[in-house]
């Protein structure tokens, strides 16, 4: 038996919390966009415009830390023993739910992350995401107490579970082949922004090593802000949210010390106002999350440490936000998109059956 | 005799759902589960314990671990 992982007891994972809510704030200083230190949904809908699979010129570009946190989960998870390569608990269920979880994450504006990194940087609208996350959350241990599974995933090949890490290296070396230039929005393969929050970002290389630690403190801990608030609905259980919790303070602090606290619900960067889709588009977002059994960002740490189906549902995110932005379902500042109401609540519908029909036989 | 949850190739959270139901049963003081990830080894531990149950023993067993616990 191995030595006990000092990371997944509450200090640990308190620790970790309050090591992402120092970090944050200081990649929004280092030039991320605001209240958007780290955002998994945003960022991975960044790389999507990188590569093409949109076209929304303000949000293109090739984020280091998403690339960082499924490596740095490989690396953790090579180094203590804890690589499984495993595959088949209904892949294409999880890539809809990804599909699905981004198209809501798009609706608010962002993922559970930066939810609470907005409201730690006093942007009111985040409280209704939260709630919005809570209740889509709520709804997902409903089903999961009637029986709800997505079925047991099988040891496959160690190649297997280096797919989505090598997707992720390849996108880093695109990133250092092409390379930003001066005033072209395009280097080779990769599409750029030359304003709007693709345009900002911290230097690569400190965005990487950032991604990298925090994928792998994020493997020891299996820090999750889905399960954070899954665990206490469905077991009162506090562990995860404390994590959770220290992320918001240790952001709240950061963001005071930096000067980058502004409360208000009007005009608060990469944001809008309208509570009732801020809420709904986190519900589903939430309940996507619930049904795939992590935040985006856990299923990037659980895809390094060899997780395939974990992989697909990021696939399916990336691809939700070409659909998202494709075809006008994405929010911006100034409201929702012109298809993002319907999309929500086809989302949620789609959500519901998955919850009711994928049942444990004889529980 | 002891009632075994076999709960591996399953993710988060059905592990520890599998094992609170089996407490719940309380038909037997000893529980085995049976977990394919370090995780699931952990979050059932920590949920097994929160019920006043005591983890006996961890060993490998295959790909994964095979968990003893017991009731007091």
């Amino acid at each position: 038996m191995k030595g006990k992982n000092v990371f997944a007891t509450r200090w640990g994972i308190i620790g970790v919390g309050a090591c992402i809510g120092i970090l944050a704030p200081l990649l929004q200083k280092l030039g991320n966009p605001g209240n958007m230190g780290i955002c998994v949904a945003c960022f991975e809908r960044d790389i999507a415009g990188a590569l093409g699979l949109h076209r929304a010129a303000v949000v293109q570009y090739m984020r280091p830390e998403i690339i960082g946190f499924v490596l740095g989960s490989l690396v953790a998870a090579y180094l203590f023993k804890e690589y499984r390569p495993r595959a088949g608990s209904a892949p294409i269920v999880r890539f809809v739910l990804g599909v699905f979880a981004m198209i809501g994450a798009l609706v608010f504006l962002g993922c559970p992350w930066r939810a609470v990194l907005r409201l730690a940087g006093g942007d009111g609208n985040a409280i209704l995401g939260l709630l919005g996350l809570t209740f889509g959350i709520w709804v997902g241990t409903l089903f999961l107490k009637k029986g709800y599974n997505l079925g047991r995933t099988q040891a496959t090949h160690a190649a297997a579970g280096w797919m989505l890490p090598l997707i992720m290296l390849g996108f880093l070396i695109l990133a250092f082949i092409f390379p930003q230039l001066e005033g072209q929005d395009k280097n080779g393969v990769l599409f750029y922004s030359l304003k709007g929050p693709g345009s900002m970002h911290a230097p690569l290389l400190v965005s990487l090593v950032v991604g990298l630690g925090i994928g792998f403190l994020a493997q020891r801990s299996r820090f999750c802000t889905m399960g954070a608030i899954r665990d206490v609905v469905l077991f009162g259980q506090t562990h995860l949210l404390s994590g959770f919790m220290a992320l918001l303070v240790f952001a709240f602090l950061t963001n005071l010390v930096l000067s980058q606290f502004k409360m208000g619900f009007a005009g608060q960067p990469v944001a809008h106002t309208q509570h009732i889709w801020n809420f709904a588009g986190m519900a589903l977002s939430g309940l996507a999350f619930a049904l795939a059994g992590g935040c985006p960002g856990r299923q990037l740490f659980l895809a390094g440490e060899g997780d395939g189906d974990a992989a697909v549902f990021v696939m399916g995110m990336i691809v939700g936000a070409g659909i998202s932005h494709n075809f006008g379902l994405a929010s911006s500042p100034d409201g929702v998109g012109p298809y993002g109401i319907p999309a929500v609540i086809i989302g949620i519908l789609v959500c519901l059956f998955i919850g009711l029909t994928m049942r444990r036989k004889s529980a | 005799m002891a009632a075994t949850v076999d709960a591996r190739g399953l993710s988060c959270p059905q592990p520890v759902i599998m094992t609170l139901d089996e407490i719940k049963k309380g038909k037997d003081k000893e529980i085995i589960v049976l977990v394919d990830t370090d995780t699931s080894k952990e979050n059932v531990s920590r949920a097994a314990e929160s019920q006043g149950f005591r983890i006996n023993d961890v060993t490998a067993e295959g790909e994964g671990y095979r968990i003893t616990m017991t009731k007091g």
